[in-house]
């Protein structure tokens, strides 16, 4: 492979009778993949500190104010790192919440610096538009249930997919950064008191300081499964292909892979 | 496959050069401006000095959130407390008429206050949320003297940057910088509700700090120390929280 590259760069002359037409896909740009593996390791960081922190105290309120004399909106029946939360178990966990939450904050300023980053990357570039946002003539709901057939059946990938996303998968990309990413960084900052001595609205257009507590906990959830199913499809589309692809930015056509 | 050419390293050259420098100049302003935290060493720092930094550029000036009277919690929560020490006991039997604030360090006149000395001084209510790091929450009125009030009377020197406060329990202790020391909202707290402030919400004396997480709010108060100088206490970090692994700034 590596050989060929010179020769296919190069492009013209009587070496290009000799190879075959080039093989090498460029898929995503440097910066693309730089912020993506970032973003990998703030959000483990993040999930892992902030399921630690959860321990502390495994129940959850709606509105402005919850404590243990009051009702939780949900209780995950949990044990937990603090003897003051009534979990019916007989033991207390070790409190972690020291470095859970030093880590937390300090995952939390990457992904949001490198958020920062990938978003006037992807407006200036032309990136979400071109990438991320579904295609124009996808906006229809055949479009939708075409795909979703499509997976439901097991058929093998269209050869474009290669090179760029289907409706499904864009839809999906839209949600995570434009919503979900979004709405957990709100819903982590209606939560600093400091923060919301400077902008109340950002609490109580949420309900209130547990509400948005109890936001933030289902966003973690929706983007943890977002990220297994992201993971899943990387797999069972070809592993190293598409890893390879976030890795070195370059794919390889799919004849060529046959 | 992306042959480094000269045009790439001269941009990329430029680009680390404008990063250093950059960061070199936000390193002098922060410390000038008092950016940095003093817990800022350490794996962690990073993150607690960019979380400090934008608060105290973002939001220096801005009271605690207040609520109305209606939403004053029914069921506060008061969080488990060490049991009281015979020192302690005896204060309480003599209906605290003898439990003392020192205050001192870098002031123009040191005291040594009584409760009812406190309460001579302007007295000040709030309604405000207590917030803990592990996730729950309640509002309630707090009513006492400002810490401002305090210090006003104290005479705090110009060179102060920092408060120390520590609780009757050995080895207790916490510090805020000056800017919130003299927050309208950092409240030498006496009353709850309209009542005494009850032992286990840490009355008799209470310093609540609404802006930041519950504990910073020091409960059983006997002791303030104006510094120009954190260093000087204990592991230099600002409280006994980052030996425990907790944040010395708690207004996340």
């Amino acid at each position: 492979m590596s050989t060929s590259l010179p020769i296919a760069g190069g492009g013209t002359g009587a070496a290009s009778f000799a190879v075959p037409a080039p093989a090498e896909q460029k898929r995503h740009h440097g910066l693309v993949r730089m912020t993506h593996w970032l973003t990998v390791i703030a959000f483990c960081a993040l999930l892992v500190s902030g399921g630690e922190i959860v321990l502390s105290h495994p129940r959850f309120y709606w509105g402005k104010t919850g404590n243990v004399n009051t009702r939780p909106w949900l209780n995950l029946h949990l044990p937990s790192s603090r003897s003051s939360v009534p979990t019916g178990y007989g033991y207390v966990l070790p409190d972690q919440n020291g470095w859970s939450r030093y880590l937390h904050f300090e995952a939390a300023w990457l992904a949001v610096l490198v958020a920062l980053v990938y978003g006037v990357y992807g407006v200036v570039s032309g990136h979400f538009t071109r990438d991320l946002l579904p295609e124009r003539r996808d906006w229809t709901w055949h479009s939708y249930r075409q795909r979703i057939a499509q997976y439901l059946h097991r058929k093998p990938p269209d050869p474009e997919e290669d090179r760029s996303y289907n409706v499904l998968q864009r839809t999906a990309y839209v949600v995570v950064i434009f919503v979900l990413f979004p709405l957990i960084i709100w819903t982590g900052l209606a939560m600093s008191p400091t923060f919301t001595a400077q902008f109340p609205w950002t609490a109580a257009l949420l309900g209130g300081r547990q509400s948005a507590r109890t936001i933030h906990f289902v966003v973690s959830w929706l983007l943890l499964f977002f990220l297994i199913g992201h993971v899943t499809m990387v797999a069972v589309s070809g592993f190293w292909q598409r890893m390879r692809a976030m890795i070195t930015g370059y794919t390889r056509d799919v004849e060529e892979r046959q | 496959m992306n042959p480094i050419t000269r045009r790439r390293l001269i941009y990329g050259g430029a680009a680390a050069v404008a990063g250093v420098g950059g960061l070199a100049v936000a390193d002098r302003m922060a410390k000038r401006y008092g950016l940095i935290p003093p817990d800022s060493g350490g794996v962690y720092g990073p993150g607690e000095t960019l979380t400090y930094a934008c608060q105290r550029l973002l939001t220096a000036n801005k009271p605690a959130r207040e609520f109305p009277r209606s939403m004053i919690s029914e069921k506060p929560f008061a969080n488990a407390i060490a049991p009281p020490t015979d020192q302690f006991k005896k204060l309480q039997a003599g209906g605290f008429k003898d439990w003392r604030l020192v205050v001192d360090g870098t002031v123009a006149h040191p005291l040594v206050l009584s409760l009812a000395d406190l309460k001579t001084m302007p007295v000040a209510s709030q309604i405000t949320e207590v917030a803990c790091e592990e996730g729950w929450s309640y509002i309630a009125e707090w009513i006492g003297t400002p810490l401002s009030s305090v210090l006003h009377e104290a005479g705090v020197l110009p060179q102060s940057r920092y408060v120390v406060y520590y609780a009757m329990e050995e080895g207790l202790w916490e510090s805020i910088d000056i800017s919130d020391a003299w927050d309208r909202h950092t409240l030498l707290t006496m009353g709850m509700n309209d009542g005494d402030l009850p032992v286990p919400f840490g009355g008799p004396l209470r310093l609540r700090l609404p802006r930041q997480l519950g504990y910073k709010s020091l409960k059983f108060v006997t002791h303030i120390t104006v510094t120009d100088n954190i260093k000087k206490f204990g592991s230099g970090k600002g409280s006994v929280d980052p030996d425990g692994g907790y944040s010395w700034y708690a207004g996340i």
